[in-house]
């Protein structure tokens, strides 16, 4: 019986190896109890297809981003400067990551501090296992010729211009994707950036997470992909809101390609 | 013939530029007021951003009715430019039409163009007075619009209104004149437009209509050194200011936060790793963030003195969406309110920066920049790439580094990240957990 493969940059290091991709597993990631079965998905995947990586199992921290995004640039800087140490003691060389604000601040924010690697969202490597010919989907799985819609993550989108991996993600799945009005370089955000995941909104007539669902659910869309955990968690809580958690699922990519996968 | 309107005309002149190299004096030093950046590299992504945004209107066009409307009073703007040239000359050699001899025909051709220009101007600016009065488009009356932001458009409007009638009446006149052979007004081809409103004009006399024609021309030139002017208050600098304003863009990803080096030169001493810079510490450590507009930098007091107001950013701002106090536009009118005041004062002598004002607090409130979620909508919105963003981020440095002025919940997202490595109170042991039921798992 052959068992999925978890290893550690620590193991593989002791053994004299080194992964070609670094994932980068992020805080949701590893803590977020609805997140965690994305990073499962994805390394179910990432097996599946015998691609050699590692993660940074307890080595890794929280690269800093609400930190910096709330003010605290001390704070920010300790993380972000502890982690370089450990990813360079490592020789790290590439770096994929699933979370949207972990892969723009080690890909764009890292390098000043030392931290230079290749970084990749998990969509864009998603969409190149794909292309590669690496994952071959069934076809007819449980998404076929479904309406789904993808919401965009600010910090994949506008804050990077990454918008068609994860929509040629999708395609690959043969469903019927639809654009939310909002979408792409107008793509509306969830409402978790800039640290406000964790604090209560400021006051207002709205949550942002529930414009966006409702936009979402104007689609008509059986199934909303996220490609980032916070949008995953606001549009997941959106969806509850509007009580239709019977009919719409928020799922992220990874998710989508395993089950398809039937991993 | 007397010189004495020539001479009178060299005075306007003389006078209007005057006051316009001393606004530009004074805008200029009001911009430098901020920190100093340094953005020279890549130059010539620059000059094709300015190409494409400022010059090609590129980012307009993601709302084509006002996209359509603003392209017609900005070639208008552009190209009517030309003819003023000639008013200047004709105007200090006393001259008239000085151009009409030498283009022939052509000029005829030129002038109805100008005409169509003018009408085209005249139609823009009455739909976007409806669009701001009657239709009340919603981003145009936001509360940051009330009062001098709202006179300030519709005065722009109706200027540019005048000043295409008065070309429209001089070009009427000095047809009618010429047709009868009065003086040395040039007879031109059809002009069609101005043609439309000869018969007001065709009943008067040649004198009435002389001066008619001339009180046009005066009007039109000196009404066109007075908005240039007027622009130097007005949020209508952005005709000119949008072009080094693109220039200076931003050209890296929007996502990217500026590193600050000072802090992480303490940073390393404090993780014990050697700076290379002799890791002495820097010889004056600035302010943490930015409180007032001489924190920020230079390029964000330009973004501030670029901006037109359209509001295209608060109308994509997700929290203004849902009824938050931030609106991204009135951050920048903040900024640029500040900065006048801090100039005026100066200039009178005053405290300046040391007024016991700042932005923060006095014009920007902790509620307005705790809302933002820094998705860049506000960045990617804006037609001339200004970059609200920016500003906001240094605000809160502020307030988190300076004041420990954060929100309750933020600074237990500090402690948690400080003990456990993350933004969640969850032992940094647990962190691998997440694995253990997987390793057990078989593949299928």
């Amino acid at each position: 019986m052959s068992t999925y493969k978890v290893p550690t940059m620590a193991e593989m290091a002791a053994s004299g190896d080194s992964p070609e991709i670094l994932f980068w597993v992020g805080c949701a990631g590893s803590f977020d109890d609805r997140y965690k079965t994305v990073t499962q998905a994805f390394v179910k995947i990432l097996n599946k297809v015998g691609v050699s990586f590692a993660v940074l199992g307890p080595e890794e921290a929280c690269t800093g981003d609400p930190a910096r995004r709330a003010g605290n640039e001390f704070l920010f800087q300790m993380q972000a400067v502890a982690n370089i140490q450990v990813m360079n003691g490592y020789e790290v060389k590439k770096v994929v990551t699933a979370c949207p604000h972990c892969f723009n601040t080690i890909k764009n924010e890292y390098p000043a501090l030392g931290g230079n690697y290749e970084v990749i969202h998990h969509s864009q490597f998603l969409q190149q296992l794909i292309n590669d010919g690496k994952i071959i989907l069934q076809g007819g799985g449980e998404f076929k010729g479904k309406k789904i819609t993808f919401h965009d993550s600010c910090y994949l989108g506008r804050a990077n211009d990454v918008y068609e991996a994860p929509r040629e993600v999708i395609k690959a799945l043969d469903v019927e994707l639809v654009e939310m009005k909002r979408c792409r370089t107008k793509g509306l955000c969830c409402g978790a950036g800039g640290a406000q995941m964790f604090k209560e909104p400021e006051p207002g007539n709205k949550d942002i997470n529930i414009e966006r669902t409702e936009e979402a659910l104007a689609t008509g869309a059986s199934t909303i992909a996220v490609g980032c955990p916070f949008c995953l968690t606001m549009m997941t809580d959106g969806v509850k809101n509007k009580d239709r958690e019977h009919d719409v699922k928020v799922y992220d990519l990874a998710e989508m390609l395993a089950r398809d996968m039937g991993i | 013939m007397s010189i004495l309107p020539q001479l009178v005309f060299l005075l306007i002149f003389a006078i209007a530029a005057y006051i316009l190299s001393k606004r530009i004096k004074y805008l200029r030093r009001n911009i430098f007021l901020g920190k100093g950046e340094t953005r020279n590299d890549h130059p010539q992504e620059r000059w094709k951003t300015m190409l494409l945004v400022a010059f090609g209107q590129q980012k307009m066009f993601k709302r084509i009715v006002p996209a359509f409307l603003h392209l017609l009073i900005y070639v208008a703007f552009v190209i009517i430019n030309l003819e003023v040239l000639e008013f200047v000359i004709d105007g200090l050699t006393g001259s008239h039409r000085i151009f009409a001899p030498f283009l022939g025909a052509a000029y005829g051709v030129a002038m109805n163009i100008f005409e169509f220009l003018a009408i085209a101007v005249l139609v823009s600016c009455v739909a976007f007075l409806i669009r701001r009065n009657v239709m009340k488009v919603e981003r145009f009356t936001k509360p940051e619009m009330k009062g001098w932001p709202s006179l300030d458009a519709n005065l722009i409007l109706v200027i540019e209104i005048i000043l295409m009638f008065a070309i429209l009446t001089m070009n009427a006149t000095d047809q009618i004149l010429a047709t009868r052979g009065v003086g040395d007004y040039n007879l031109l081809n059809t002009l069609f437009f101005s043609n439309l409103i000869r018969p007001i004009f065709e009943g008067m006399g040649d004198a009435t209509l002389i001066f008619i024609e001339r009180f046009a021309w005066w009007f039109h030139i000196i009404g066109i050194l007075g908005f240039a002017i007027y622009v130097t208050y007005s949020k209508h600098l952005h005709i000119f200011l949008a072009f080094p304003n693109t220039w200076y863009s931003n050209l890296k990803p929007k996502g990217e936060m500026v590193n600050m080096p000072e802090v992480t030169n303490e940073v390393n001493m404090m993780l014990g790793i050697p700076t290379g810079e002799g890791n002495e510490p820097p010889a004056e450590i600035g302010r943490f963030g930015a409180k007032d507009i001489n924190d920020l930098t230079w390029v964000n007091l330009m973004n501030a003195y670029s901006c037109t107001e359209c509001g295209r950013c608060t109308s994509e701002c997700p929290a203004n969406i849902t009824g938050k106090k931030l609106s991204p536009r009135k951050i920048m009118m903040d900024v640029r309110d500040r900065a006048e005041e801090v100039g005026k004062n100066i200039d009178k002598g005053g405290k300046g920066l040391e007024d016991g004002k700042s932005l923060l607090g006095d014009y920007i409130t902790k509620e307005e920049i705790n809302a933002c979620t820094s998705c860049n909508a506000c960045v990617e919105a804006c037609p001339i790439n200004i970059d609200p963003l920016s500003i906001i981020l240094q605000l809160r440095r502020y307030v988190a580094m300076e004041e420990s002025g954060t929100p309750a919940q933020w600074n237990a997202m500090f402690q948690n990240m400080e003990t456990s490595f993350s933004p969640w109170k969850f032992a940094p042991t647990d962190r691998f957990n997440w694995a253990d039921q997987l390793k057990n798992e078989e593949i299928k």
